[in-house]
């Protein structure tokens, strides 16, 4: 038999006046996130070796058809894949949330005193730090298989700063996607064909000019095809000024608009 | 289990009284739908600060249901809930800051350690992290996960996941304590040490609601049981009073044959409430002896011969089984002055 008493709170004593720990809250989630991507290594893999496939088989394959004025084609590419990786990387985001949704552990984080926005503040920030791995790693890829920065010492970490904002902001539309799919597979198969127009009809692997004239209209303006004319703008040691500023915006504009319905979104889901 | 660690000791030296008589859970006139379905409908209790309600029910019946909205997980169409005075739609910081969940299913990250997971909710819990520390070492030690503490809850059982997910409700010291069907999944000993627990806790002023489908348990640990069904509360009461309602004695009547179950189930009914339980009747009754021998005369003379024939006790079997299976056709007397028993039929759900 136990000998004492386990400790109670007493049944009616004040709740705990808590303040919310936004900050504190999210990186607890984080660390949690960051400890499941560490422990679940061929999820990383997997999220490499596609990019990896696209650098070699347009490096390899289709670059020699595609003429890229200014430049040599793979360093007109790897800013293309740079953007690539992190757009289809912000999927995990989706797939993740909708994961934990559907494994009864929300209902635990859901029932502590913690702020409403640290499952999803902390699951976006552990995925940015996994970009940053992901982004490191091809940026290894891209020097072996011959790429070169102009101008790099400036250019290249604020090529990388604006592929990894990107990212972060991305990570939020997928939330919402997360949020609302009844399951992972779902998320995943309803992020695709959000997915695919943003990234191939964007200037990430040709030239916007050789599309038709309906799709360039889309092309050029679509937030993939500015964030990469920006990074490519940043490693060709070019000057940045309006596709940087308009990257910029659309990082804000997106993260300012979808954190707050993902948010919202969470607080419904039940 | 390492049976004589504490837990940890109070978190402080107040005593567990109530602040001006405000139970520590209040249901009143839950309604939930879904769709067509009505899960719950229109259930109200209440709980005192320190005691242990159970809430039992058969599968569907809509105990998780009431748990999920009293824990801030699921907004009720219609009612409304307070638990430690704070009102789940309006205050739902407050009553999370108070409770501790063990849901039915549980509730733990695959991808940590024990450790790890009791780490985690013990931050988000805002526990210092040297009591969190501490706290987790001695709940691991109670709930036998000592040895398993730093393998991932992946490579866990069933019955130790479990465990883990009553620790994890646990780190924070929470007032009041939700626990849907803990106990499922348990072996005897894990369900064994569980029941000490949930009586210690008790006994150092935590307020428990329990949903459970095992009598056994609801008997040895509640202090009032609501019985659900079809989302109404058709009785409530202690555990001796539901029994008392049964009638003082059952009467168990077995036959080898489905044809003789029905024939006596219809002789039978003049004598108490039948309930049938497979080829077993039960009949409730005030006077056993005479009871007894008025059902001999009757089978005799119907020239029934049963393979059983006992006089027993009431458990709450019989309860569950009167007020939500197979009521006879005329409960007739069936309630023998037992207020607390309020049957579906008679259409007097609700507290
Ligand atoms: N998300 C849902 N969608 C539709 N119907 C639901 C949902 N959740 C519960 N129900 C229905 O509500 C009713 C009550 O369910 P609930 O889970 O509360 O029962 P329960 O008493 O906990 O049962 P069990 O003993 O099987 O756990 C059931 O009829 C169930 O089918
Ligand atoms: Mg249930």
């Amino acid at each position: 038999m136990a000998t004492r008493a386990i400790a109670a709170r007493p049944a009616i004593a004040e709740a705990p006046a808590q303040r919310a720990q936004p900050v504190g809250d999210a990186l607890a989630i984080t660390w949690r996130n960051l400890l499941t991507i560490r422990r679940t290594p061929r999820l990383l893999v997997f999220a490499t070796i596609q990019p990896v496939m696209f650098v070699l088989m347009f490096r390899y394959v289709f670059g020699g058809a595609i003429s890229t004025p200014g430049t040599s084609y793979v360093n007109y590419l790897m800013p293309g894949i740079f953007v690539q990786t992190v757009v289809f990387g912000a999927l995990t985001t989706g797939i993740g949330l909708s994961e934990d949704l559907h494994k009864g552990l929300i209902d635990r984080f859901r029932s502590l005193p913690m702020a409403r926005s640290a499952v999803l503040v902390g699951r976006s920030l552990a995925d940015l730090v996994r970009n940053v791995f992901v982004v490191l790693l091809m940026c290894v890829v891209g020097f072996i298989v011959g790429w070169r920065v102009d101008h790099g010492w400036l250019g290249l970490p604020a090529a990388l700063l604006l592929v990894l904002a990107f990212s972060y902001a991305l990570s939020w539309v997928f939330a919402i996607v997360g949020l609302s799919a009844p399951d992972a597979e779902t998320a995943q198969a309803m992020s695709f064909p959000l997915l695919a127009p943003l990234i191939f009809a964007s200037s990430a692997f040709v030239p916007v000019k050789t599309m038709p004239d309906w799709l360039q209209a889309f092309a050029n303006h679509q937030p993939v095809s500015v964030v990469v004319n920006a990074t490519r703008d940043l490693t060709l040691g070019r000057s940045a000024g309006s596709d940087l500023l308009q990257a910029v915006a659309w990082i804000v504009a997106i993260v300012a608009v979808c954190a707050p319905l993902a948010v919202a979104r969470y607080r419904r889901v039940s | 289990m390492t049976e004589s660690t504490a837990i940890a000791e109070r978190a402080d030296g107040s005593p567990a009284v109530s602040s001006g008589g405000e139970p520590a859970i209040v249901a009143d006139g839950l309604v939930k739908r879904y769709g067509e379905v009505i899960a719950l409908d229109g259930v109200s209790f209440m709980a005192p600060a320190g005691t242990v309600l159970g809430l039992l029910g058969p599968n569907g019946a809509g105990k998780t249901t009431v748990v999920r909205i009293l824990t801030t997980l699921l907004r009720p169409d219609a009612g409304s809930g307070r638990v430690l005075g704070h009102d789940v739609l309006a205050q739902p910081h407050r009553v999370r800051a108070s409770i501790g969940l063990a849901g039915q299913y549980a509730a733990v990250d695959e991808n940590l350690t024990a450790r790890e997971n009791l780490w985690l909710v013990g931050r988000l819990t805002h526990v210092p992290g040297a009591v969190v520390a501490r706290r987790s070492e001695e709940l691991l030690q109670r709930f036998d996960l000592g040895a398993a503490a730093d393998r991932l809850v992946r490579m866990y059982s069933g019955g130790m996941r479990r465990r883990l997910d009553l620790a994890a409700a646990l780190v924070h010291q929470p007032a009041v304590l939700f626990l849907d069907e803990p106990t499922t999944g348990l072996d005897p000993q894990g369900r064994n040490e569980l029941w000490r627990v949930i009586e210690e806790l008790v006994g150092g002023g935590t307020t428990v609601l329990l949903t459970t489908q095992y009598l056994e348990e609801a008997d040895r640990l509640a202090d009032r049981i609501i019985v659900i069904d079809h989302g109404r509360v058709i009785a409530q009461g202690t555990a001796a009073e539901l029994k008392a309602s049964m009638g003082a004695t059952v009467i168990e009547v077995a036959f080898r044959d489905a044809t003789a179950v029905a024939d006596a189930r219809e002789k039978l009914a003049a004598i108490g409430p039948v309930t049938v339980a497979g080829r077993a009747l039960h009949v409730g009754v005030a006077d056993g002896p005479r009871a007894m021998l008025e059902t001999v005369r009757v089978l005799d003379a119907a020239g029934l011969t049963p393979t059983t024939l006992t006089l027993r006790e009431p458990t709450l079997d019989d309860v569950f089984l009167t007020l939500t299976g197979h009521i006879a056709e005329e409960p007739a007397e069936a309630g023998n002055g037992a207020a607390a028993i309020a049957p579906r039929r008679a259409g007097r759900g609700g507290a």
